[in-house]
C-alpha cells in the first residue's frame, strides 16, 4: 500500500465519513468537509509537478485477484498527472462554489458531496490505472456516480430522464470497451498497458486486434460525447450547475480523451485508429459548434460547446497519432505539434469551461433564468460577473490575450499540416475547423452580449439582479486568472507536463528517434502565418455574422426540420423495443396452460426427431424380440381400443370406465411380463385411483361435449400424433441399440446378499431403500397436502 | 412382443398428450394418468420382455427376468398414485372456489401486468 493508493481511498473514505458526519454537523455547509478531500490531493499531486522537469513515472501495486491478472496497479507519469492535477485542482474549485451555490438548509448535502466524492474517486482511479480491467471498474463507477448526480433533483421528470440516457449511452460504450479489453488481454497475456505497449507488434499482430480498437472507441466516444452519442450530454444539463462545471465540462467527458491518449502508443500506428478519431472529431466539433448556436438555455449552449470543444480535441489526437504512421514519417513532427495542440487545449478548455459554467450557475441564481431571451442589460449590475464571463468566452474563442487563443492557433497548424501532408481532399477539414471555429466565436458572443447587454427585461426577471457573494466568485476568479496566465506564462505547462505527455504517447514517433534533444516550446506569437490569418478572418466574419444572427438564423436553422435529429431517433429507438419486447412477449405468453404446453411438446417432437432423423440413430431390430402370443396381441388391442374410447367420451363415467379398464389391462400385462409385484400393486392403486376419481368426479362439472374449435382440435391432434410417434421410434431405437449387458445379475444374489427370496422386494428395502424411503415421504406429503386443501379454508380477501 | 408394446405405448402417448391438450381439467387429468401408463410400460419394455421367470428366487430356475425395471416402475406407480390424488383434490377445490374447470377461463397473467 503506497500514498498513491491512499490518495485513490481518500475520496472513498469520505464517501462514508461525510453521511455520517453529516448529522452532527448540520451547523456547518458539508462542503466544507468535502472540501478537505480535493485540497489534500492536489497539494499531494503537486508535489509531483515542477515547471522545469518531467516526471519520473512511478508504478505502485497491490494485489487484488492475481488468478485473473487483476492487481490495483497504479501508474503516475506526467499525462496522468496532468488529469489528476485537473481532477483534483478543478475539484477543489468546484466544491468551494458549490458550498455557496447549494442551500445548507433545502438541499440533501450528504447525498451530493457522497456522490461527488464518489465521483472524484473513481475518476481519479481511472486516470491513474495500469491495469485494464481496473480502469474498466472505476470507468464503470464514474459513469454510475455520474448518474446519480444528474438524477440529484429525482423529483423532476427530466433529471430522471436525463440520468437514464446517460446511464444508457455510457454503459453501452462501457461494455463495449470491456470487449475491446478482454481481446486485448487475449492477444497479450496481460492486463497492464504498459506491459501491453511494451510488447509492440506481438500484440497488434492478433486477428481481432482491429475490431478491439473500435470497440475500445466506441467506449471512449459515447464517455467523451462524440457524435452520435453526444446527446446524453445537453440532457445532462439537468444536474445542479457545479456538476455539470465538473462532470460535464472537465473531468469526465475528457475520461474518452485520456483513454485515446493513453491507448495511443498501442494503437496509434494504425491509419484506422487516426482517422476515425479525426473524421469524428471533426464531424463532433461541426455539429456541436453549430447545434450551440440554436440555443436558448445558457447551459444548453455550454453543453454543445463542449461537445464541440471535445470534437477539436479528439481530431487533434487522430492528427497526432499519424505521427507514428511509417507513411508519414517524414513530417513527424507536425503531426507532433497536433499532440502538444491537443494536451493543451484540453488544460485551456477545463479551465475556461469550468469558469463559463459556474458563471451560468451565478448568472441563474442571481436572476433565476438562463435563458438568454430573459437575460440582458444586467452589465452594469454585476460587472465582475461579466469581466470573468467576458475572459471565459473570449479564451473559448480563441482571442488574445487568452490561453484558448494559442491553442486554436496550435489547432488550425495541425489541421493545416494534416492538409498539407495528406491527400488534396483533406484540405476539407481545415475549412470545416475554420468554419466550426466561426461559429464557435458566434456562439461565444452570444453568452457574454445576449446575456449581459441589450436592453434590460426587469419584468422578465423573478428577481433584481446583483452581484453575487464573494465566495461564489473566488472559483471563477481563479479560473479567470488562469486563463490569462497560459497565455502570458504557457511555460508553465509545457515542458513540465505537455512534452513528456506527448513522448509518451508517441514513444516510436520517428521525430523522437532522429531528434532526442527535442522539446516542446508554446508561445503566445508565432509569427505571421496563414493561422492569423485564419484567427483575423474568424473575428471579421464572426463579429458580422453575430451583428446580422436575427436576419439569418430562422432561415438557416430551419434547413434541417425540427424533429429529424438524433434525440428523436434515440427517444424512438427506445419506445420501439419496449414496444417491440412487449408485443414479443405478448404474442406467446398468452396465459394459456394449453399453449405452453403445446410448445413444450413441440419443442420435444422436433428436437427428438431430429437428433434421432439428423444422426441417422433409428435402427428397427426386431431379431432379439420374444414370441407374441394370441393372448397379449388381443391385450394390447383392448388397450388400444379403450384409451380411444377415453378420447371420444363425452361422459365422466365413462371416461373413467375407460381409464380403469387401462389400468387394469396394464396389470395383466404385468402378469405375463412377469413382473408379480407389480401386477399386485398396479391392481391395487387403479382400484384405488378409480374408487378417488369416482368420488372426485361426482363434485366436478359435467363434461361438456368439447367446445373446442376444429383447428385447435387438429392442432392438437397433429402434436399429440407427433409425440406419440416420436417415444415410439424413441423406444423402438433403444431397445435395439444396447451399450452392455443390463445389472440384474447382481440382483439375483439378493439372497446370499440380503436374505431375501423375492429380489424386487429386496432391491426395494435393502440396494435401493432410499428411493422407497423417499417415495414414502411423497405419498406422506400428497396426504398432507390433500387435507390441507380439503379442510383449511381461506376466510375470502380482506384486502 | 416388443415392436407391439413400442406401438401400444405410442398410442397411449397420443391419446394422452391429446387429452392434456384440451380445455377441460377432468380432460387433463385423466391424461395425466395415461400417460403414466405409457411410460411404465416404456421402461418395462426397453429392459426386454419375458427373458426367464419372475424375480423369486427358488432352486429350480437359474434366469430370471430384469429385477431393477420393475423395482424402478413400483416406485414411480406409488409417486403417480400420490400426486394424482392430489391433483384430484386440486381440481376439486379449484372448481369449488373458481366455479369452473375450464382452462381458458382459468387463464391468469393479464391483471398480474
Amino acid at each position: 500500500m503506497s500514498t498513491l493508493h491512499l490518495a485513490i481511498l481518500l475520496p472513498f473514505i469520505f464517501v462514508v465519513i461525510i453521511p455520517l458526519l453529516y448529522k452532527y454537523t448540520r451547523a456547518i455547509h458539508t462542503g466544507w468537509i468535502a472540501l478537505v478531500v480535493p485540497v489534500t490531493l492536489f497539494v499531494y499531486f503537486m508535489q509531483y509537478f515542477s515547471i522545469n522537469k518531467a516526471i519520473d513515472p512511478i508504478t505502485v501495486t497491490v494485489p487484488w485477484i492475481p488468478s485473473i491478472g487483476l492487481g490495483l496497479t497504479l501508474y503516475l507519469d506526467s499525462l496522468s498527472l496532468l488529469f489528476a492535477l485537473l481532477i483534483t485542482g478543478i475539484g477543489t474549485l468546484v466544491v468551494l462554489y458549490s458550498i455557496f451555490y447549494l442551500s445548507k438548509d433545502r438541499e440533501r448535502l450528504n447525498h451530493f458531496y457522497a456522490y461527488l466524492m464518489l465521483f472524484m474517486g473513481a475518476m481519479l482511479g481511472s486516470v491513474l490505472s495500469d491495469n485494464l480491467l481496473l480502469l474498466y471498474s472505476f470507468w464503470e463507477l464514474t459513469s454510475v456516480s455520474s448518474f446519480l448526480l444528474i438524477a440529484y433533483w429525482y423529483q423532476r421528470k427530466r433529471s430522471r430522464y436525463g440520468a437514464q440516457k446517460s446511464l444508457y449511452i455510457t454503459m453501452t460504450g462501457g461494455f463495449s470497451m470491456l470487449l475491446g479489453f478482454i481481446i486485448l488481454y487475449a492477444a497479450s497475456g496481460t492486463f497492464s498497458i504498459r506491459e501491453i505497449i511494451a510488447m509492440g507488434d506481438a500484440v497488434t499482430t492478433h486477428a481481432l486486434f482491429i475490431p478491439a480498437m473500435f470497440f475500445i472507441l466506441l467506449g471512449a466516444f459515447t464517455k467523451s460525447a462524440q457524435f452520435p452519442f453526444h446527446i446524453w450530454l445537453p440532457d445532462a444539463m439537468e444536474a445542479p450547475t457545479p456538476i455539470s462545471a465538473y462532470l460535464h465540462s472537465a473531468t469526465m467527458v475528457k475520461a474518452g480523451v485520456y483513454l485515446v491518449a493513453r491507448l495511443t502508443p498501442i494503437f496509434g500506428a494504425f491509419l484506422e485508429w487516426s482517422w476515425t478519431i479525426i473524421i469524428v472529431g471533426i464531424v463532433t466539433l461541426a455539429m456541436g459548434s453549430f447545434n450551440a448556436l440554436k440555443q436558448y438555455d445558457l447551459k444548453a449552449l455550454l453543453a454543445y460547446s463542449t461537445i464541440s470543444q471535445l470534437g477539436l480535441i479528439m481530431s487533434l489526437l487522430g492528427v497526432g497519432s499519424l505521427s507514428m504512421n511509417s507513411n508519414y514519417a517524414p513530417y513527424s513532427e507536425y503531426f507532433i505539434a497536433a499532440f502538444v495542440a491537443a494536451i493543451f487545449h484540453l488544460i485551456n478548455h477545463s479551465v475556461f469551461k469550468g469558469s463559463l459554467f459556474m458563471m451560468v450557475g451565478i448568472l441563474d441564481h442571481e436572476t433565476g433564468t438562463r435563458d438568454i431571451r430573459k437575460l440582458g442589460g444586467i452589465m452594469h449590475l454585476m460587472p465582475i460577473s461579466f469581466t470573468f464571463t467576458m475572459i471565459g468566452a473570449f479564451s473559448m474563442a480563441g482571442l488574445p490575450p487568452f490561453g484558448g487563443f494559442i491553442s486554436k492557433e496550435m489547432f488550425f497548424t495541425g489541421v493545416l499540416s494534416l492538409a498539407e501532408h495528406s491527400n488534396a481532399w483533406i484540405t476539407i477539414i481545415p475549412i470545416i475547423a475554420w468554419i466550426a471555429s466561426i461559429f464557435t466565436f458566434i456562439y461565444c458572443m452570444i453568452i457574454i452580449f445576449k446575456s449581459f447587454t441589450g436592453t434590460y427585461h426587469e419584468d422578465l426577471l423573478d428577481k433584481k439582479p446583483h452581484e453575487p457573494p464573494f465566495g461564489m466568485l473566488i472559483s471563477p476568479a481563479v479560473l479567470s486568472i488562469l486563463a490569462i496566465a497560459l497565455f502570458f506564462f504557457p511555460g508553465l505547462v509545457d515542458t513540465s507536463i505537455i512534452e513528456p505527455t506527448v513522448k509518451e504517447m508517441a514513444p516510436v514517433a520517428p521525430l523522437f528517434i532522429e531528434n532526442p534533444d527535442w522539446h516542446v516550446h508554446i508561445s503566445a506569437w508565432h509569427g505571421f502565418n496563414l493561422e492569423l490569418v485564419m484567427t483575423i478572418g474568424i473575428i471579421l466574419l464572426g463579429t458580422w455574422l453575430y451583428l446580422t444572427y436575427e436576419k439569418w438564423k430562422t432561415p438557416v436553422f430551419d434547413l434541417i426540420p425540427r424533429h429529424l435529429n438524433l434525440f428523436t431517433l434515440y427517444d424512438k429507438a427506445i419506445e420501439g423495443m419496449e414496444k417491440t419486447a412487449t408485443r414479443i412477449t405478448k404474442s406467446y405468453m398468452t396465459g394459456s396452460t394449453t399453449h405452453y404446453l403445446s410448445y413444450i411438446f413441440s419443442f420435444l417432437i422436433i428436437a427428438a426427431l431430429a437428433t434421432l432423423i439428423g444422426t441417422g440413430s433409428f435402427v428397427l431390430d426386431t431379431s432379439q424380440d420374444s414370441p407374441i402370443e394370441w393372448y397379449e396381441l388381443m391385450l394390447g388391442i383392448a388397450t388400444v381400443i379403450a384409451a380411444v374410447f377415453v378420447l371420444f367420451s363425452t361422459s365422466r363415467l365413462m371416461s373413467i370406465m375407460g381409464i380403469g379398464v387401462i389400468g387394469f389391462t396394464i396389470s395383466l400385462f404385468f402378469v405375463i411380463f412377469r413382473a408379480p409385484d407389480l401386477a399386485l400393486t398396479q391392481l391395487v392403486v387403479e382400484t384405488i385411483s378409480t374408487a378417488l376419481f369416482l368420488l372426485c368426479f361426482y363434485f366436478l362439472p359435467k363434461m361438456k361435449a368439447s367446445v373446442e374449435s376444429i383447428r385447435f382440435k387438429l392442432t392438437n391432434a397433429i402434436i399429440a400424433i407427433g409425440v406419440g410417434l416420436t417415444l415410439t421410434l424413441l423406444g423402438l431405437s433403444a431397445y435395439g441399440y444396447r451399450v452392455f449387458e443390463p445389472i440384474a445379475e447382481y440382483f439375483s444374489n439378493s439372497y446370499e446378499l440380503a436374505g431375501a427370496k423375492n429380489i424386487v422386494n429386496a432391491i426395494l428395502v435393502d440396494f435401493r431403500a432410499f428411493d422407497t424411503m423417499l417415495e414414502i415421504v411423497v405419498l406422506f406429503s400428497a396426504g398432507i397436502g390433500i387435507y390441507t386443501y380439503i379442510k383449511l379454508r381461506y376466510a375470502g380477501r380482506n384486502d | 412382443m416388443e415392436l407391439v408394446m413400442a406401438i401400444t405405448t405410442g398410442l397411449l402417448f397420443a391419446v394422452a398428450v391429446y387429452l392434456i391438450l384440451s380445455r377441460s381439467v377432468l380432460r387433463i387429468i385423466l391424461g395425466t394418468s395415461l400417460l403414466t401408463h405409457g411410460v411404465h410400460l416404456l421402461i418395462m419394455n426397453m429392459a426386454g420382455l419375458k427373458r426367464g421367470s419372475a424375480p423369486l428366487i427358488s432352486e429350480d430356475t437359474m434366469s430370471y427376468t430384469d429385477p431393477l425395471p420393475q423395482a424402478l416402475i413400483l416406485t414411480s406407480i406409488v409417486i403417480n398414485f400420490g400426486v394424482t390424488a392430489f391433483f384430484l383434490v386440486l381440481a376439486y377445490r379449484a372448481n369449488q372456489t373458481l366455479g369452473t374447470d375450464d382452462l381458458e377461463k382459468l387463464r391468469g397473467g393479464d391483471e398480474n401486468e
